[in-house]
């Protein structure tokens, strides 16, 4: 028995073929992951169930129905509901409102706000969330926050619900409960799809998984039982990839960058507490913890962008200090956590984009020396393996992973001596994964200094050879990575720890 | 599969040819005014057209006509690059005109193209320096530049109309305006017996000087990734602050150039509210030309056309000219709204569709 039947489902956007032909079945009362790497298809299907786009071609049946979705309106009465990756919340208003906005109970024509309270309280108390009904939500974290849409969904009768990268920004324990959530839902007959690239969490929680790649669907319906994160790697990405590369460093050098005491306070908070460390050459160190903990400012008084309030950075027992362009020629490379703001102009071809930030080096008297450009950007082209079809089309129409090597070849390609990596692999499919984080590991043999910062807690923990953890701006621990575990960080980074925190070594 | 690609080349097309389309669909909708006004649109166009290209006189008073706007158009294409919204166009404007009258007042006599380079240096100069000022205030103290050179237009009209009716004021006239300038201050004709000067030829060049900046300097290249991304240039060490005060100061000049072009080559004398609202007409042409400086060139001629045709089709009709103010904000409001010129072609389209 079948909750949603999608039939032949075809999907041409301008100039990318988003789906061709796609099957996908969801039984009633299981949880589905639909796996695939970024711009698989995943998500084009799902908004295609919800009525957010719809297909060149193909029928979807739901509860034994054909029906012809036209917006998301037609998908909510039919009982499915979506959790966008980025919440649809107004940070403002209650959890309440957000919650009934668009189906209010009503008294008359009055919005009875005392009913809706008593309601969304009923839900929040029946799945055991530590929330209430009349907070703000810009009060919630983001796991809270989810559990909120969650509610939204549940409250329009959703049966059937879709959940886009829903442990994207979550803590181990957050994963935890919502994998909770979900396996409660499923008990009450709820229909689950799950959109995620993450293999590890699609056969911990999943009884079926889907797998997309390029926008055909290349295996449906396998059973999570008898299948391993190996194999269905191999179909995500259509060959043998190395999950986890982890290699130690053989030699640390000499320091080559000295942080002291970074502090910096912003309207009347400590955003960054005495952050000291030293970077060697010939390793990588790591920061974990969740976003918004100080990481984005510390990489930003790091790269000369914002002026700590307390700060003395030393390159090489020299002061580094000024502005952004400063810090480029000491050698200071700069891989920013977001490429679509920091790290490229997305409007601009990637010849331009290849030497953004390095301009300089290629211009004589304001001049710029196009045919040396040319020429250095197609070299860099095929030395990074960057898929583009030519180097004048502009980055925006680049798959993530792509756009991620970009920025990663214009900087290594300038020979940095200490390199600030945040979040490198954030939104890149599993190919491009596994060749950045090689990349990183051949550059610290040559014996680069580089700090890795990322959530990614898998990645933070294999590369790096000395590990520190990040929570309230200040560093809570640090040792080397195997010594801790994934709840033991996941305390650590959610402060639970203890204030003073531990050290190891 | 053939069909369907057809389709996408056919709409990546209307997407490059937007402006083309825009246009095309304004004077449709002109047009269609001029109908329900209860003229004869093709009977007005035609007049329109007759006006602006059929013989020499009319050719000329398209170019004489399209000077200015290329000017203004090109103006606000060079702050737009670097996304800031220049509508001091009319303010510096005045304040070049200023800057080439003072020059071209001096008591000395200089040969003509030394005292004209001179005079138009300092038109760049004064407009340049008036608004460079806002961008400098835009850097410093995050002032709004819209707001800022919105204001200045006023002092500088103002201030233009107090050096004419005092300090500049032709001595024994009641008009307010400067003495008649010695011919060698007057811009060289390019067409003997019209008013066409080698001020287009002027505004030609600087549109393609403008282009070379673009495309070849490194600030070009600063100047776009600043107007298409402020963190991404912050983060890639451009000098943000800089880059955009320059533009300022180009756009500023371009301005001024208009305004000394102006006043060396057709009035030949400083007048108080000389300006018909070129500045404002830049945005018109600019927004044609798709922020092209190239395309300004091409831009400036088609509303240069429009106009020198109205002249004509006032005399020969009795249509007020203010017939191409109607087409001018009918283009501005499709440029503006691509969407809306894609609905009305899918409108189009379907209907069609439906039939077969």
């Amino acid at each position: 028995m079948y909750a949603v039947e999608m039939k032949n489902i075809t999907k041409q956007y301008p100039l990318v073929l988003a789906l061709d032909h796609v099957d996908f079945a969801l039984k009633k009362g299981e949880i589905h992951s639909l796996l695939g790497e970024n711009g698989a298809g995943k998500s084009t299907l799902m908004k295609v169930l919800y009525g957010i786009c719809r297909p060149d071609e193909g029928t979807i049946i739901v509860n034994g129905k054909q029906v012809d979705l036209k917006k998301p309106k037609q998908a909510i009465d039919l009982g499915i509901g979506m959790v966008h990756q980025h919440f649809m919340l107004t940070p403002v208003m209650s959890v309440t409102e957000n919650i009934v906005v668009g189906c209010e109970p009503v008294r008359g024509v009055i919005f009875d706000k005392a009913s809706a309270q008593r309601q969304v309280q009923e839900m929040i108390d029946r799945y055991g969330f530590q929330i209430q009904a009349d907070q703000k939500v810009k009060e919630l974290s983001v796991g809270e926050q989810q559990k909120v849409e969650i509610l939204k969904a549940i409250y329009r009768n959703a049966k059937i619900l879709i959940l886009d990268e829903p442990t994207a920004v979550l803590t181990p324990q957050e994963v935890e409960e919502l994998f909770r959530i979900l396996r409660e839902l499923k008990k009450a007959g709820t229909s689950i799809t799950i959109i995620t690239h993450k293999l590890k969490e699609t056969l911990e929680v999943a009884d079926t998984v889907s797998v997309l790649r390029d926008g055909r669907m290349i295996q449906s319906d396998i059973s999570t039982k008898g299948v391993t994160t190996e194999e269905l790697a191999q179909m995500m990405v259509g060959r043998e990839v190395e999950l986890g590369i982890c290699r130690k460093t053989q030699s640390v050098g000499k320091v080559r960058l000295n942080v002291k005491e970074i502090t910096l306070r912003e309207k009347e908070k400590t955003v960054l507490d005495k952050i000291s460390f030293q970077l060697k050459e010939g390793e990588i160190l790591g920061i974990a913890g969740i976003e918004g903990n100080g990481q984005t400012e510390l990489i930003e008084c790091l790269t000369g962008i914002r002026k700590a309030d307390v700060s003395l950075i030393e390159k090489d027992g020299e002061k580094l200090e000024g502005a952004p362009g400063d810090f480029i020629s000491r050698k200071v490379g700069h891989i920013p956590e977001d490429r679509m703001t920091r790290g490229l102009v997305l409007e601009l071809s990637v010849r331009d984009n290849l030497i953004l930030g390095y301009q300089k080096l290629f211009q004589k008297n304001g001049v710029m020396n196009r045919r040396r450009i040319r020429e250095f950007t197609e070299n860099l082209l095929k030395e990074y393996g960057i898929k583009a079809p030519n180097i004048s089309v502009k980055c925006s129409s680049l798959s993530g992973g792509n756009q991620q090597k970009i920025v990663i070849a214009r900087v290594f390609s300038e020979d940095p001596d200490v390199l600030i990596v945040a979040q490198p692999t954030r939104g890149v499919d599993i190919g491009a994964i596994e060749y950045i984080h090689e990349r990183l590991l051949k550059l610290r043999d040559e014996g680069k200094a580089i700090l890795l910062i990322s959530a990614d807690l898998d990645e933070v923990k294999n590369l790096s050879d000395r590990l520190m953890v990040m929570y309230d701006g200040r560093i809570v621990a640090e040792g080397l990575p195997e010594q801790f575990d994934d709840m033991h960080l996941g305390l650590l980074m959610t402060g639970a720890a203890g204030r003073e925190g531990l050290q190891y070594e | 599969m053939s069909e369907k690609k057809a389709k996408l080349t056919a709409k990546i097309i209307i997407e490059k040819y937007m402006s083309v389309v825009a246009l095309i669909l304004a004077l449709i909708l002109g047009g269609i005014i001029i109908f329900v006004c209860g003229y004869n649109p093709f009977e007005a166009y035609a007049s329109i057209f007759e006006g602006a290209f059929i013989g020499k006189t009319a050719i000329c008073q398209t170019l004489i006509q399209a000077t200015p706007l290329i000017f203004a158009g090109l103006a606000y294409v060079v702050a737009k690059r670097v996304n800031l919204i220049n509508l001091g166009i009319e303010g510096q404007l005045y304040m070049g005109a200023l800057g080439a009258s003072l020059v071209a007042l001096m008591p000395v006599s200089l040969p003509t193209p030394v005292l004209i380079v001179s005079a138009l240096i300092s038109a760049m100069l004064f407009g340049g320096l008036y608004a460079g000022l806002v961008g400098a205030m835009k850097v410093k103290f995050g002032s709004n530049e819209v707001i800022a050179t919105m204001m200045l237009n006023t002092i500088a009209q103002n201030f233009i109309s107090y050096m004419v009716n005092y300090p500049l004021k032709e001595e024994g006239k009641t008009l307010a305006q400067t003495r008649l300038f010695d011919e060698t201050a007057w811009l060289p004709k390019l067409v003997n017996g019209t008013q066409l000067t080698i001020g287009i030829l002027a505004a030609a060049a600087v549109c393609i000087g403008v282009k070379l900046i673009f495309d070849r300097t490194r600030l070009g290249y600063e100047s776009r990734c600043v107007g298409l991304s402020i963190p991404a240039s912050e983060t890639a060490g451009i000098k943000i602050g800089k880059v955009m005060i320059i533009a300022m100061l180009i756009s500023g000049a371009i301005s001024g150039l208009l305004g000394g072009t102006h006043v060396l080559g057709s009035d030949h004398r400083l007048i108080a509210d000389f300006s018909s609202g070129y500045g404002f007409d830049g945005i018109a042409v600019a927004a044609l030309a798709g922020d092209s400086p190239i395309a300004v060139i091409l831009s400036g001629i088609i509303f240069g056309a429009l106009r020198a045709g109205c002249m004509v089709l006032n005399r020969t009709t009795g249509i007020p000219t203010e017939f191409i103010d109607v087409i001018q904000a009918c283009i501005i409001l499709l440029v503006a709204a691509p969407l809306l010129v894609k609905d009305i072609l899918r409108i189009g389209k379907r209907r069609g569709g439906r039939k077969a």
